[in-house]
């Protein structure tokens, strides 16, 4: 082999049926006699419902049923709620998958309409004459939590879902109160918007012969949907098949087991013909989860040195109307844990309140608890630095935690498993030009220009994780991953993963690992995927583990496959199996090179079976289940130049450096794309996006043409750069890097922009930073008064 | 209401319900899902497709108002068995990742580079305001745009 396979950034596998409009979506699959479901929302955000009057919508051209919760009885469970964090007094109401006499945020399901078109169906719904008692809402998760807030489930008092306590009080307390200097913010991580591009969609096929569902659904894990929609229509686990054909994106958002899904699934059990449906962008904002939604208090101790002493946090973290499935890991597991960060600092603390309110559920976004702990650290760090007057990247230099190959444990209990911060910190400051940039700064702001650079060092926690730990911290169900390496007679390789990647490009870097460990040329390997029958039990795609829990378990099946080829190799060159070399896919016996067998002449023979080694089966096939021994720590530098007019508060993007270390780059290409994209959704929540609520509950971002997705005008080239540092326990040194660009963007962005608006006197402004609370923050930092805006005369 | 409207040099007659959104035409009655939809107000271009040659978002126009028009889907793009070199650019510069937006933006970034030989990169970036992708944060898809503007300049 010419070039090692390993490292190449080839094109994707994947691309020639998405390039050409072939690839199958949900919704691009039909099926003959389908009826489409239209969903009868709540337009409140709390409301109880008086009364639901069909009659109008049933008597319509193509209706064939209008079904209420009472219609479903106890046909369908509620939706259960999969992360039930320990000594956390966790509450978990009741989800049922249509309101049950009260609705809980706008867009809460009230009744299903099933009619032949979807435009007809969508017509009845409109027809359905719902009467409801409006309630006080409440959307603000620490003004829900506060007295007086509206109480939204009965049973979970003061709407306090869950209160999570890490580390000692106390003795954060002492480390607070004998520090030199302590800063402290009000940070507020608005609620996102996922935003996959392909919305959601869900089909439903019952066969009343066999008893068996096939769900076509958007699933990032196709076996939790199984495992979810048996629970709750009451089928057997082995008579329910997900299949996640193409799917669109998630970024967390198709994680979770949604209402709708239940929804077309008994619905087709009931009236025994296929039913499909398929969410509009408009649904999309109202009813998909929603990310972030923190109001954090956090403070940071630290010696007039610059020593980092320790940080705490009070987080109200917004839960919506109901648990979404992994919800309440979210801000806790995910987000306190990482608290230390890159940083030599001890001292922790973290209490993490979640909140029911009366927004659209909160899940697993996109980096997920760890954007949120990463953007407190940063800024923290960034105020020490201005309050005891050192420049930022001094701080940071002083506490990174210096190269470690294997393990090294932080106070929030966890063990990093290899990292050179250092590295990569030097690495971007030079790549950014850091030493000439104050200068730069300082002619500029000569000029009436503001400069501002932001500097993110990073750790995060993915590849998740050890199923003990998942255990242990209330998952409910196990974090490894199973893969098959399948070989034909003819030598072509099916590998069969239980995890679903949705765009993530796994279905040629996986091809390139098994590539790489035996010789198949990659264009002779098919990743198969996101089919509960056809692939093995896999717990799905998030959390950046693809490539390094199922990569890893198909390393390990590959290496099985060469050991029996290498004894069997052996056995038909009649030499003795310590002899047998490997190298390019061909065995030889050592000395005499011309007796060789191909990798593929050994598939053949071991199917065959004609001449087989005692003891040894046939076929050429192996498994593995692997459960990952230690999560995977990827690291680096951000840093962003940016520009703000101070005349009109906006802010131009005009340099993104991102170093980052991943381990081993099984595709750069594939890599670098990762990075684009988290990166830009991160800058976007410091720059532009977030989801805003009316004070009744309204969501007033309720589409694209409210809330604000980055375009491609927003952003410059990318500059990337890498170290390399591989994760000690990973068969082949991988670490995940799906949300690394996301977690270090945010602080990156923010910093830089609070730095060039320092010598205006701003010192916060809540996310997002548009450029009119940009510019007001820095008319009110020059004490004058503004003009009045239409908005604010209004409200007056 | 009667249509007869040509998609990818075939002429298709339907029967349709006037209120039919072309893209709905495409996808429903035509059964060519290469077109996607993304949002409900015209902003994300996943439905971009060329109507007699110009770039047009499929979601903005009634069947009926296509009534003879000719239609070009991502599915009529590539030529003799050729992709469209928008179609190559996308997949050697990586330029897409879950694909979903990648029909409409090869739609209309083919023509723009039809159109706008040799744009700069700030030119594509204002252009391609009129799609959304979530994944690649545009960095490849701007690449792949510029390899085929710069070709058409013969540069």
């Amino acid at each position: 082999m010419s070039t090692r396979i390993f490292g190449s950034g080839i094109k994707r596998r994947e691309d020639p049926r998405l390039i050409t409009g072939e690839a199958r979506y949900t919704d691009d699959i039909k099926l003959p006699g389908v009826l489409h479901m239209a969903v009868v929302r709540s337009p409140y955000a709390h409301a109880n419902i008086v009364s639901i009057d069909s009659s109008a919508a049933e008597a319509m051209d193509g209706v064939v049923a209008v079904y209420t919760s009472e219609d479903i009885g106890d046909g369908l469970a509620g939706l259960p709620t999969a992360w039930l964090i320990p000594d956390s007094d966790l509450k978990t109401p009741e989800h049922p998958a249509l309101a049950k006499g009260k609705a809980r945020y706008v867009g809460d399901g009230v009744a299903i309409v099933l009619a032949d078109d979807r435009y007809r169906a969508q017509d009845a719904a409109d027809a359905v004459v719902v009467d409801y008692e409006e309630l006080p809402a409440v959307i603000d998760p620490e003004e829900a939590a506060g007295e007086g807030a509206p109480l939204i489930h009965d049973d979970v008092e003061g709407n306090i879902a869950f209160r999570w306590v890490m580390g000692d009080r106390e003795a954060s307390d002492a480390v607070f109160d004998a520090a030199d200097v302590v800063v402290s913010e009000r940070i507020l991580q608005q609620r996102l918007l996922p935003t996959a591009m392909e919305t959601r969609a869900a089909m439903a096929q019952y066969n009343p012969a066999t008893q068996e569902l096939t769900l076509w659904c958007t699933s990032q894990n196709p076996h939790i949907h199984r495992f979810i929609i048996s629970a709750v229509t009451g089928l057997n686990e082995n008579k329910v098949r997900v299949i996640a054909p193409e799917v669109g994106g998630g970024f967390g958002s198709k994680i979770p087991c949604y209402p709708d899904e239940a929804l077309v699934s008994w619905a087709s059990m009931k009236l025994g013909v296929p039913v499909k449906w398929t969410e509009t962008r408009s649904e999309n904002y109202l009813i998909t989860i929603h990310g972030r939604d923190h109001v954090q208090h956090v403070e940071m101790a630290a010696a007039n040195d610059g020593t980092l002493l320790g940080v705490r946090a009070t987080v109200y973290a917004g839960m919506g109307g109901y648990l979404s499935t992994a919800a309440p890991g979210i801000p806790t597991i995910l987000h306190g844990l990482l608290y230390v960060g890159p940083y030599t600092m001890d001292s922790v603390f973290c209490e993490s309140i979640g909140v029911m309110t009366n927004g659209t559920p909160t899940d697993a976004y996109r980096g997920a608890g760890r954007p949120e702990a990463t953007f407190l650290l940063e800024r923290m760090v960034d105020n020490v630095a201005r309050e005891i007057g050192m420049d930022p990247v001094e701080v940071r230099r002083k506490n990174l935690i210096p190269a470690f190959e294997d393990g090294y444990e932080v106070a929030t209990t966890l063990i990093y498993d290899s990292g050179d911060y250092p590295a990569a910190f030097e690495k971007a400051l030079d790549m950014a030009g850091y030493g000439d940039f104050r200068a730069q700064q300082n002619s500029a702001a000569a000029e009436g220009r503001y400069l501002g650079i932001g500097v993110t060092t990073y750790t995060e926690m993915c590849g998740l994780g050890p199923s003990q730990v998942a255990g242990a911290v209330g998952f409910q169900g196990g974090l490894w991953e199973s893969a098959t390496v399948r070989v034909t007679p003819t030598g072509k390789v099916q590998a069969l993963i239980g995890a679903s990647p949705h765009g993530q490009g796994s279905e040629t870097t996986l091809a390139q690992i098994i590539s790489e460990e035996l010789g198949f040329p990659v264009d002779d390997i098919e990743v198969i995927h996101g089919d509960t029958t056809e692939t093995p039990m896999g717990w799905g795609t998030y959390g950046s583990r693809t490539t390094p829990v199922t990569g890893a378990a198909l390393a390990q099946a590959s290496r099985k496959l060469k050991e029996k080829a290498r004894v069997l190799a052996g056995h038909l060159m009649e030499a003795n199996v310590d002899d047998i070399e490997y190298a390019d896919g061909s065995f030889s016996v050592k000395g005499s090179p011309d007796q060789a067998q191909s990798i593929q002449d050994v598939a053949l023979m071991a199917h065959l079976a004609w001449n087989m080694p005692e003891g040894m089966d046939p076929g050429f096939e192996e498994s593995q289940f692997y459960d990952p021994p230690n999560f995977v720590y990827p690291f680096g530098t951000h840093i962003a130049v940016v520009e703000v007019d101070a005349e009109t508060g906006e802010i131009e993007l005009q340099r993104y450096i991102a170093v980052d270390d991943c381990g081993p780059q099984i595709n750069p290409e594939i890599v670098a794309g990762q990075i684009h994209g988290g990166v830009v959704q991160g800058v976007a929540q410091a720059l532009c996006e977030g989801a805003i609520y009316s004070d009744d509950g309204q969501l007033l971002t309720g589409s694209m043409m409210d809330y604000c997705m980055p375009k491609a005008d927003m952003f410059p080239n990318f500059e990337l750069g890498e170290t390399v540092t591989p994760s000690p326990h990973h068969p082949v040194g991988v670490k995940g890097v799906g949300e690394t660009g996301t977690i270090a963007s945010t602080p990156t962005v923010y910093n830089a922009v609070l730095d060039a608006l320092a010598p205006l006197g701003v010192k916060q402004i809540d996310m997002p930073l548009t450029a009119a609370k940009v510019w007001s923050a820095i008319q009110d930092a020059n004490g004058q008064e503004k003009p009045k805006r239409l908005g604010d005369l209004l409200n007056e | 209401m009667q249509v007869a409207i040509t998609v990818n040099g075939v002429v298709h007659e339907r029967d349709v319900d006037p209120r039919t959104l072309l893209v709905h035409f495409l996808r429903e009655d035509l059964d060519m899902t290469g077109t996607k939809i993304g949002c409900d107000t015209s902003q994300c271009g996943a439905c971009t497709v060329h109507l007699n040659g110009k770039v047009l978002k499929s979601c903005t126009l009634l069947a009926v108002q296509a009534d003879g028009a000719e239609v070009t889907t991502i599915e009529g793009l590539a030529e003799n068995g050729e992709h469209h070199p928008m179609q190559t650019a996308f997949w050697e510069n990586h330029g897409l990742q879950c694909g979903y937006c990648t029909p409409g933006m090869i739609m209309a970034s083919a023509a723009f580079a039809r159109d706008n030989p040799g744009a700069s990169e700030s030119d594509i970036r204002h252009y391609l305001e009129g799609n959304i992708c979530r994944c690649t944060g545009y960095h490849n898809i701007v690449k792949a745009v510029k390899q085929v503007a710069d070709a058409a300049a013969g540069s």
